[in-house]
């Protein structure tokens, strides 16, 4: 069985939680216990008809009080074929960070569109993050038609709209779908009423694309999260480096680079899955096992002779600010972690932002305001051992943490070029 | 690779070592439960052949079932992995808490207390834990990483955003962490991983004979010391199994025929009740009884 992971992403009333709560309840994914509950809740919360679908998914008191999502719930339903991940982000701009952090763990984003409002300024929004973070497919989902006569014209309005607003973003699939969350047209099976539109329902559109890797080099990239040392009798001198190999392939007998280090050695044993393997493939967690006693420690990367990263104390970088407090040059103590690996850093220029409304870069004013995006140089204490986002999903991409409150207050993907002095 | 179980089982591993290599004082909560039972092997599989970097925990209300308390005993024995118990008794004893009344006195939320005088008795700064995102709405919105602040408390709108596969663990000296390995899990994917990976279960997960009294809401509740029956009740004797194993008390079995795991399986495909519905009588207070339990400490 496969897992798709996607997110979904829309203004505070395009009907996303809405669109979640019709994709559970027609799967048949949601206990009757809980449609008991929430039939309850819904006459609570003012509703007295039908169910409202949206307390599915807002888990929080402040959330079903106030009517809207504030965290990333996720929620999980499967079809015979394919088990899902949904990320649900919150659609209100204050949260949009919630947003990046659910859009960076998916293969498909859902970009929900009220047919009456059309393209606005989130839906640009949460297109550009989706494509800063490289979404491999991106559906957008034409919601509520029911509120526009079901009108295939306004439907080929929208699509047009959004496919002129976004041509220089760099997208890579793009698929439209018309839909009604809150009928349930064309959410699981398809709709009479839609009936001009060729394509699949939303499920059978989730239920058949490719799952489709994000955009990954091929070069084997390994990061040493833990060494294993037993020190028993029996393995007095074992020393396994523990980690995920998060893209290509090693084998045993390969010939290595450790970095930092530059060292060169030989993989004397890849260990999986409590037993001994010849090779590691892409996404699985291992025990490497090295020719050469050297000190290396955690965040540290094994990489091919051949394909090796990039390695610099300075590197440049599109992030997203995320902290309620703004950032100035200069002033706060950063972290910056990859992975497993954490260097003392500092945002060093603000070369430009990005305006998400029309997509330009505007001149910096050397401040960093919560949900903004920018185009950064940061310097670090000591090198590190990168790739571009565009070629390496987890060798490409950073947090960064505010050293006196300990908060994650940025994420970031990285530039695919070394950056000298 | 793409399929789902291993895709799982590669994040639950790498949020273990993550926990080892970032804290200096971890500890496993084990309860005897199969979630629980699934991080210890899933625990096997990230420090092997290495030993666990952390303590078994256990956290015993004294009105944990016989069969998880052997089971748990047996297992800590068998890998020959420390195992460190506290007692809810002694909490309440101790601090002259009163002990949970009724006809079911659960102790559900009183074990919170003992969490946390253990948490500060061994300085533990991270507590692994087998909490599922698909249990619950309020756990629909916790991190795989949730900090704590030092009275154990868990404020929603304060956590960290956790992107692709980074956690960030730095705290403040009195913070503490608890971290969620089988977050993306469902009630499903654990039983397959636990056909697929052949995970050994205490007895009371299967099929057997029990003495029962029907609750009103038709919870059928075991007839034990610490239940008080009265003059209306019937005890019958039912074929049950349980789809958690919590608290004597407060966890109720379901009628099921399962002998092994692949029938729980297609018992479950056709299951109409939640896990928790079904089986917890706690959650069935208020809206948001898992929220304010989670805000005051726990899990």
């Amino acid at each position: 069985m496969e897992l798709l992971r996607f997110f979904t992403a829309g203004n505070v009333d395009d009907g996303k939680s809405t669109l979640i709560g019709r994709l559970l309840l027609d799967s048949g994914s949601i206990s009757t216990d809980i449609i008991e509950t929430l039939t309850r809740q819904s006459k609570t919360a003012g509703e007295n008809t039908t169910i409202d679908l949206a307390l599915l998914t807002d888990g929080l008191r402040a959330e079903r009080e106030q009517g809207i999502t504030i965290d990333v719930a996720y929620k999980y339903f499967s079809t015979p074929n394919r088990k899902f991940i949904i990320a649900d982000t919150p659609g209100h701009a204050q949260y949009t960070r919630n947003m990046f952090t659910g859009a960076s763990t998916a293969d498909l984003a859902i970009i929900l569109i009220d047919a009456r409002n059309g393209v606005t300024e989130q839906t640009k929004r949460h297109t550009i993050i989706s494509s800063v973070l490289g979404i491999p497919h991106i559906l957008v989902c034409i919601n509520k038609m029911d509120l526009v006569a079901y009108s295939q014209e306004r439907y080929e309005e929208i699509k047009a709209d959004f496919e002129k607003t976004t041509k220089s973003l760099n997208l890579n699939k793009v698929s439209f779908i018309p839909a009604s969350a809150l009928s349930g047209e064309n959410v699981v099976t398809a709709s009479d009423k839609l009936s001009w539109h060729q394509g699949p329902s939303l499920l059978e559109f989730l239920e058949t694309i490719p799952v489709e890797a994000v955009k990954m080099n091929n070069a084997a990239r390994f990061q040493v999260q833990y060494v294993i040392r037993p020190q028993t009798t029996e393995l007095h001198d074992y020393r396994g480096y523990a980690g995920t190999l998060w893209s290509g392939e090693l084998a045993a007998g390969d010939e290595v680079k450790v970095l930092p280090g530059d060292f060169v050695t030989r993989i004397t044993k890849i260990e999986h899955n409590l037993q001994e393997v010849p090779t590691a493939k892409a996404g699985q967690p291992v025990v490497l096992q090295l020719e050469d006693d050297i000190d290396i420690s955690r965040g540290a990367w094994i990489v091919p002779l051949a394909k090796t990263p990039f390695v610099s104390n300075q590197v440049k970088a599109t992030l997203c600010w995320m902290d309620n407090q703004a950032f100035r040059t200069g002033i706060v103590k950063l972290v910056l972690q990859q992975g497993s690996a954490r260097i003392k850093a500092a945002i060093k220029e603000i070369d430009y932002k990005i305006d998400i409304e029309s997509f330009d870069k505007l001149p910096s004013d050397e401040e960093l305001r919560l949900n903004e995006l920018a185009s950064v140089k940061i310097r670090l204490a000591s090198p590190l051992i990168y790739d571009g986002y565009d070629q390496n999903r987890y060798s490409g991409s950073f947090i960064l943490i505010n050293e006196y409150t300990n908060q994650t207050v940025a994420a970031g993907v990285l530039n695919n070029e070394l950056v000298l002095d | 690779m793409s399929d789902y179980l291993d895709r799982l089982e590669a994040e639950a591993i790498h949020v273990l070592r993550e926990t080892a290599g970032q804290f200096e004082r971890p500890a496993l909560l084990f309860s005897g439960g199969k979630d629980s039972i699934c991080l210890v092997h899933l625990a096997l599989k990230a420090f092997s052949p290495g030993k666990f970097p952390f303590p078994l925990v256990h956290v015993d209300t004294g009105h944990n079932f016989p069969e998880a308390l052997a089971f748990r005993d047996n297992l800590a024995e068998k890998l020959g992995e420390k195992l460190i118990v506290r007692r809810v008794e002694d909490t309440l004893k101790r601090k002259g808490i009163p002990d949970a009344k009724g006809k079911f006195p659960s102790r559900n939320a009183l074990q919170t207390h003992t969490l946390l005088e253990t948490i500060e008795e061994f300085e533990f700064d991270a507590c692994i834990g087998g909490a599922r995102r698909d249990e619950e709405k309020a756990r629909a919105k916790e991190r795989f990483f949730s900090v704590r602040d030092e009275f154990g408390q868990w404020d929603p709108k304060l956590q960290r955003p956790e992107l692709w596969n980074i956690y960030n663990g730095k705290i403040h000296k009195g913070e503490n962490v608890r971290v969620f390995p089988i977050s993306n899990w469902t009630e499903l994917d654990v039983w397959n991983y636990i056909l697929r990976e052949n995970i050994e279960l205490p007895s009371i997960y299967f099929t057997h004979e029990r003495e029962c009294v029907v609750t009103e809401s038709g919870q059928l509740m075991t007839t034990n010391e610490f239940v008080t029956l009265d003059g209306a009740d019937v005890v019958e004797t039912r074929l049950v199994r349980y789809r958690t194993v919590g608290d004597m008390t407060c966890t109720a079995a379901v009628e099921s025929r399962a002998v092994n795991v692949a029938d729980i399986i297609d018992e479950l495909k056709n299951a109409t009740v939640s896990e928790r519905g079904a089986t917890r009588m706690d959650d069935r207070i208020s809206e948001a009884a898992m929220e304010d339990r989670k805000k005051g400490g726990y899990f």
